[in-house]
């Protein structure tokens, strides 16, 4: 493992930047300077923005949706810049702490808030700042008409800067600062229509799911905290390169497992993410599809000298991913709701980040490619269904849409490139990112590549399916449409977001994936690709299997979806289908596993504590009352009384001391 | 220092010669002591229209000029007011200024500016201050009401207040039994006359005085008499040569050094109200003027609590092993007795009153910790715990029905919802008054019980439990009131809380704040505490 560095070096402004290197590569000292010092801005000036809409009120009501664009777009100059600065630098020298304050300083437990500017954190930062600033702009075409868009843009702010905490966090517990705050925003854009009812239950439901994550997270960071006395980055993964003790990696491994499980939407903890889909269509693009949710990616990838050194707890991660992949593409293929079906589709893809993620270092890179790849894409095909809820009356149900390529020529051209890019088709994106998965899921030995591989491979196909099925659905095929709508474009600040997305969706795996960019840009954080590790079966005969299952999928949905007629209302299906509509009966297994048992164990609770504890308590205030009110007695305002009182203390007291002794 | 005397018999000195005075460490006692001389002055010289505004400058400048001046003591610490035994040549020493005591005389100035702007309420000339116009006449004659007629005020109470303050100062830092009674008295006698100076209820008002007088009187006596055990176990009243005498041991005599410990110690409980000699408390800060109260619950404390650290760290440390238990039983009794009979008050002077019994079971129990971080604790307790009650009863006097103070707790019932401000900062300090975190009164409260769990011992962890326990009771007190204050519907018989002067307000205001700052950053009185917590022997 490598070399921790850490120098300090003094720097003009009153921050100290200093060069570190993680876990599994080694770095030179360097003294950063110039604009990677102001760092701190990506996180302040989407907070500010946040701040000044929320505590200004109605008053900003009028410049305050555009004032948080603005901002949002600042911070995605600021990241640029500090992109470029790290490109000027070797490849070893591109990791820079900055430090901010000390935060706790609690004897010898001492954390300094400070940021780790990274590639990895810095792929991250711009794919947040960038994304996230077009869908600020989509926004203000989208949220137009509604009243309450500054609330909109304030959360919408308030994560950006919250997702941009955690990424450059440069220890455990500003991670989970960061953590909370994309929850929050999360929960506040979920139920920010809360006027209805199921909303309001969605937003709950998000929360409470991702609260079960959460305290994995912390459970983590006080295994941290207990094993090595310490929660930062540096010092935590430098330790576990070190034979740290493995049942300990395991158990801290796990529980991050946990937390990413919950934050990312990934079996078991997968069930809020379809209900989340009842905040606006740009939230759903942003938090719930781009970003928020692959945060438990990143936090695995992050925490890679941990999972490395507990192969169980990597073991888990690879199955989670899996199951979950598979999971997501089965429900995607029964889901007529288009937002639905997205958000399995996106729990899908994760999965396959969270596989890449267990693979270890054949896999991290591509993690987080796809990740990228996904980012773009997935949010430029969510802000298309935005867009076309916005021309067919915020219907959602696609067995009343059809032959909507027509009308709505732009949104069907982007939607039909990140179609493309999901699918894997080459060239673009996904084919870069996502075959190399599932190339990497077929290294290894013994009944693993078999498995994963296959998993990865079949999911593929089942993915070529669902997404074109609810792309044909959609756009092509008979017109289904109920009669009081009147499909139409949308207007430039909508569109334009989606064709930027669009060309990314398009060209970005071809940029960076065909050149292996990504992968030489990451490889400091992420340690090299190891030698001679081949795929059980040649690279060629995968992609030729992989096209061919994509191939079949798309036919089956050509078949079903475009030649035949849809049914407006949905046929009864078979039980799979059924299942799949159902999430699987997730919902069911929760209900009948967790939530009966937890309201019979709080029932019970309450009955003994109404009966004992309060029971007890009452009986105390009730003695305590008691002996006031005899007490009470002896002050009966004669003086006289009072000096025999003290009298008799005198006496008492030193009687009983004199038997005493 | 005092040289080892022949302890055969207590030898009477032929004759005592002043040997050396140094004049900047008493300058803080002086100045306050010359400021209580002018104030007379000035009642008998100036004009009775200026002579309100002319005191209360003086009081505060007084004060402020003394709190400026410990700085200058502070460089001068060591025992001073030496005095040359004529027959024996030894060196005795009367006054110790060291950092307790310059830390209690600091916390004892401060406090009292407070409670001399709180004094001078006069709700802007046009509404009645809180004091009596005329102290000698017969409630309701002729002659009051002929003074109240002629608008005559009682200014009398700031050079009385004065040399309270004087008392107070240099209560703690005397180091000889006779000086520790004399500044006894001196604090005593003003607020004797102060307590029965109320403008309204002036027979209550000088029914609590008369009985503040003979109660106090009674514990003097105690307190001599425990004097005289002493000096005939010691065969001296100085603290150095107490000490000495103690750890020589003279084991026939034993039978002397228990009930002398313990009488003296009497005497110094009574002033802070430790149970069982606590009986006139609540009847006495009820019958004072409000802002006399708040001013004795703060700063007599805070005196005597100083005393009291000073006899058991300094006079009688080495006799510990023998009076310890009788204060231990005394700390215990005063928090379950302040504690329990709080919880059925319903007058809130009096609640406050057992509060305050309660708190000083709190500190005895820092006081029984015997260790240096333990006299810092105590003196933190004492600057958080007196800002915040100065602060309560500045507020309590300003809830008024009719004109007279509305202080049966029925009476406070919904005042959030019409005076949300006073109400909410009422509300902070009782929370304060609990030990809620982030006031100073967890600090203090926190700080005293660790200290008691950390060198008190078996028993230090027994008080501390207890006193934990006895938060708990006390918090469903706070709890009530504040519950009155917000969550009551105010019955309609026009309670108001009357709007304040400069001075009031500014009273109410640091106090408050004094306690959120304590509670939010108490590192730097902590510090300070803990560095003026070494006595001088």
């Amino acid at each position: 493992m490598g070399t921790l560095v850490q120098t300090l070096a003094s720097s003009p402004s009153t921050l100290s930047t200093y060069a570190v290197g993680l876990a599994t590569h080694e770095g030179e000292a360097h003294a950063a300077s110039g604009v990677t010092a102001y760092a701190w801005l990506l996180v302040a000036l989407p907070l500010l923005g946040a701040a000044v809409l929320l505590l200004g009120g109605r008053r900003t009501d009028k410049f305050g949706p555009v004032l948080a664009t603005v901002l949002s777009w600042s911070a995605f100059v600021v990241g640029a810049l500090v992109f470029l600065a790290m490109l000027g630098r070797g490849a070893e020298d591109r990791a820079v702490g900055i430090d901010l304050f000390d935060w706790v300083a609690a004897g010898a437990f001492k954390v300094s808030a400070g940021l780790l500017v990274d590639q990895l954190s810095m792929v991250f930062v711009l794919l947040i700042t960038f994304v996230g600033s077009l869908i600020h702009v989509y926004s203000l075409g989208y949220m137009e008409h509604d009243p309450d868009r500054r609330r909109f843009f304030a959360y919408l702010n308030l994560f950006v800067a919250a997702m941009l905490l955690l990424v450059l966090a440069n220890s455990y517990l500003l991670l989970y600062v960061g953590w909370e705050g994309v929850g929050l925003a999360s929960y506040l854009l979920i139920g920010f229509w809360n006027y209805n009812p199921a909303y309001a239950t969605a937003a709950n439901k998000a929360f409470v799911a991702n609260r079960v994550g959460d305290f994995g997270l912390s459970i983590a960071i006080m295994l941290m905290f207990f094993h090595f006395g310490a929660v930062d980055f540096q010092t935590v993964l430098g330790a576990a390169g070190d034979n740290a003790n493995q049942g300990f990696m395991t158990a801290i491994g796990l529980m991050l497992l946990l937390g990413a499980c919950g934050k990312s939407a990934q079996f078991p903890l997968q069930s809020w993410l379809g209900d989340a889909m009842a905040g606006p269509t740009p939230v759903s693009a942003l938090i719930h599809a781009a970003t928020m949710v692959t945060a438990g990616v990143y936090l695995v990838v992050r925490s890679s000298a941990i999972f490395e050194a507990a192969p169980t707890a990597q073991l888990v991660v690879v199955i989670v991913g899996a199951i979950t992949l598979l999971f997501g593409a089965i429900v995607g293929c029964a889901k007529d709701d288009i937002k639905k079906a997205l958000a399995a589709s996106t729990m899908s893809q994760i999965g396959y980040m969270m596989l890449a993620a267990g693979l270890g270092p054949v896999g991290y890179a591509f993690a987080i490619f796809h990740l990228l790849t996904h980012g773009f894409f997935k949010a430029g095909m969510f802000l298309g269904a935005g867009s076309v809820m916005h021309g067919m009356n915020d219907q959602v149900d696609m067995r009343r849409f059809g032959g909507l390529s027509g009308a709505m020529k732009i949104t069907w051209a982007t939607f039909g490139l990140g179609w493309l890019a999901i699918l894997g088709v080459p060239p673009f994106s996904g084919y870069w990112s996502k075959d190399k998965i599932i190339e990497a899921a077929f290294i290894g030995e013994g009944w693993r590549p078999w498995v994963f591989g296959l998993a990865a491979l079949i999911g593929a196909g089942i993915t070529a399916f669902y997404m074109s099925r609810l792309f044909f659905m959609t756009f092509h095929g008979k017109k289904r449409w109920t009669d009081d709508v009147h499909p139409h474009e949308s207007g430039l600040l909508m569109t334009v977001p989606m064709m930027i997305l669009a060309v990314g969706s398009a060209f970005l795996g071809l940029v960076l994936g065909a050149t292996g960019g990504i992968t030489t840009w990451l490889e400091p954080v992420t340690g090299a690709e190891p030698e001679g590790a081949h795929p059980v079966l040649p690279p060629w005969l995968l992609v030729v299997l992989t096209l061919v299952l994509v191939a079949a999928g798309i036919a089956l949905a050509w078949l079903r979806y475009w030649r035949d007629d849809v049914p407006a209302k949905a046929p009864a299906g078979s039980l799979l289908t059924q299942a799949a509509r159902k999430d699987l009966y997730q919902d069911q297994v929760n209900e009948a596993l967790l939530m009966r048992p937890g309201i019979h164990l709080t029932r019970s609770l309450v009955f003994a504590d109404s009966k004992g504890v309060d029971g007890a308590a009452g009986g105390l205030a009730a003695l305590v009352g008691g002996t006031s009110s005899r007490l009470r007695k002896l002050q009966n305002g004669f003086a006289r009384s009072y000096a025999l009182t003290m009298l008799a203390g005198v006496v008492a007291i030193l009687g009983a001391l004199w038997v005493m002794s | 220092m005092t040289a080892v005397a022949p302890l055969a018999l207590p030898t009477l000195p032929a004759a005592f010669q002043q040997s050396n005075v140094d004049y900047l460490a008493i300058l803080p006692l002086l100045i306050v002591f010359g400021t209580a001389l002018i104030g007379v002055l000035v009642e008998a010289f100036a004009s009775r229209e200026r002579r309100h505004a002319i005191q209360v400058t003086l009081s505060v400048v007084g004060l402020l000029a003394a709190a400026a001046s410990i700085i200058v003591a502070a460089k001068h610490q060591g025992l001073t007011m030496g005095l040359t035994d004529g027959s024996t040549n030894r060196q005795l020493f009367a006054l110790a200024i060291d950092g307790p005591a310059l830390f209690m005389q600091g916390t004892i100035l401060l406090m009292g500016v407070l409670g001399v702007l709180t004094m001078a309420e006069r709700f802007g000339g046009v509404g009645p201050d809180a004091f009596t116009p005329s102290g000698a006449s017969t409630p309701g004659s002729a002659v009051e009401t002929a003074a109240a007629r002629a608008g005559a005020l009682t200014s009398e109470v700031f050079p009385l207040t004065m040399f309270a303050i004087f008392g107070m100062m240099l209560f703690p830092t005397t180091n000889d039994l006779i000086g520790m009674f004399v500044a006894l008295e001196v604090l005593s006698l003003p607020l004797y006359i102060l307590s029965g100076l109320a403008r309204r209820r002036r027979l209550l008002s000088q029914e609590a005085s008369l009985k503040y007088f003979l109660l106090g009187a009674f514990s003097s006596a105690f307190f001599l008499f425990g004097t005289a055990l002493l000096y005939g176990y010691a065969g001296s009243v100085y603290f150095g040569d107490l000490s000495k005498a103690i750890a020589a041991g003279p084991l026939a005599m034993n039978g002397l050094l228990l009930p002398g410990a313990f009488l003296v110690f009497v005497g110094l409980l009574f002033k802070v109200g430790a149970v069982p000699f606590h009986a006139w408390t609540p009847d006495v800060y009820q019958g004072a003027p409000t802002p006399v109260t708040g001013f004795m619950a703060a700063c007599t404390k805070a005196a005597a609590f100083g005393a009291i650290l000073r006899l058991a760290y300094v006079g009688l440390d080495t006799g510990r092993w023998e009076w310890t238990n009788a204060l231990v039983l005394v700390a215990l009794l005063t928090m379950v007795v302040g504690a329990v009979l709080s919880v059925t008050q319903t007058d809130m002077k009096r609640l406050l009153a057992y509060s305050s019994i309660a708190h000083a079971g709190f500190i005895l129990v820092g006081v029984l910790a015997f260790d240096r971080k333990a006299v810092g604790a105590v003196l933190f307790y004492l600057v958080a715990y007196g800002f915040s009650t100065i602060a309560a009863f500045a507020i309590v006097s300003l809830v008024r029905q009719n004109g007279a103070e509305a202080t049966h707790l029925s009476q406070w019932a919904g005042l959030g919802k019409r005076y949300p401000v006073v109400a909410a900062a009422f509300a902070f300090l009782m929370l304060a008054f609990a030990g809620i975190p982030l006031t100073s009164g967890f600090v203090s409260k926190f700080g005293v019980f660790s200290a008691a769990v950390g060198t008190g011992g078996a028993t230090g962890t027994v008080l501390a439990v207890v006193g934990v326990l006895c938060s708990a009771i006390t918090v469903f007190v706070y709890a009530r009131v504040i519950v009155l204050m917000f969550f009551s519907d105010a019955p309609d018989d026009g309670v108001e809380v009357v709007t304040p002067s400069v001075s009031t307000t500014f009273s109410i205001a640091i106090g408050t704040l004094i306690t959120l700052a304590l509670g939010v950053l108490p590192s730097a009185l902590l510090d300070l505490a803990d560095r003026a917590s070494q006595f001088v022997r």
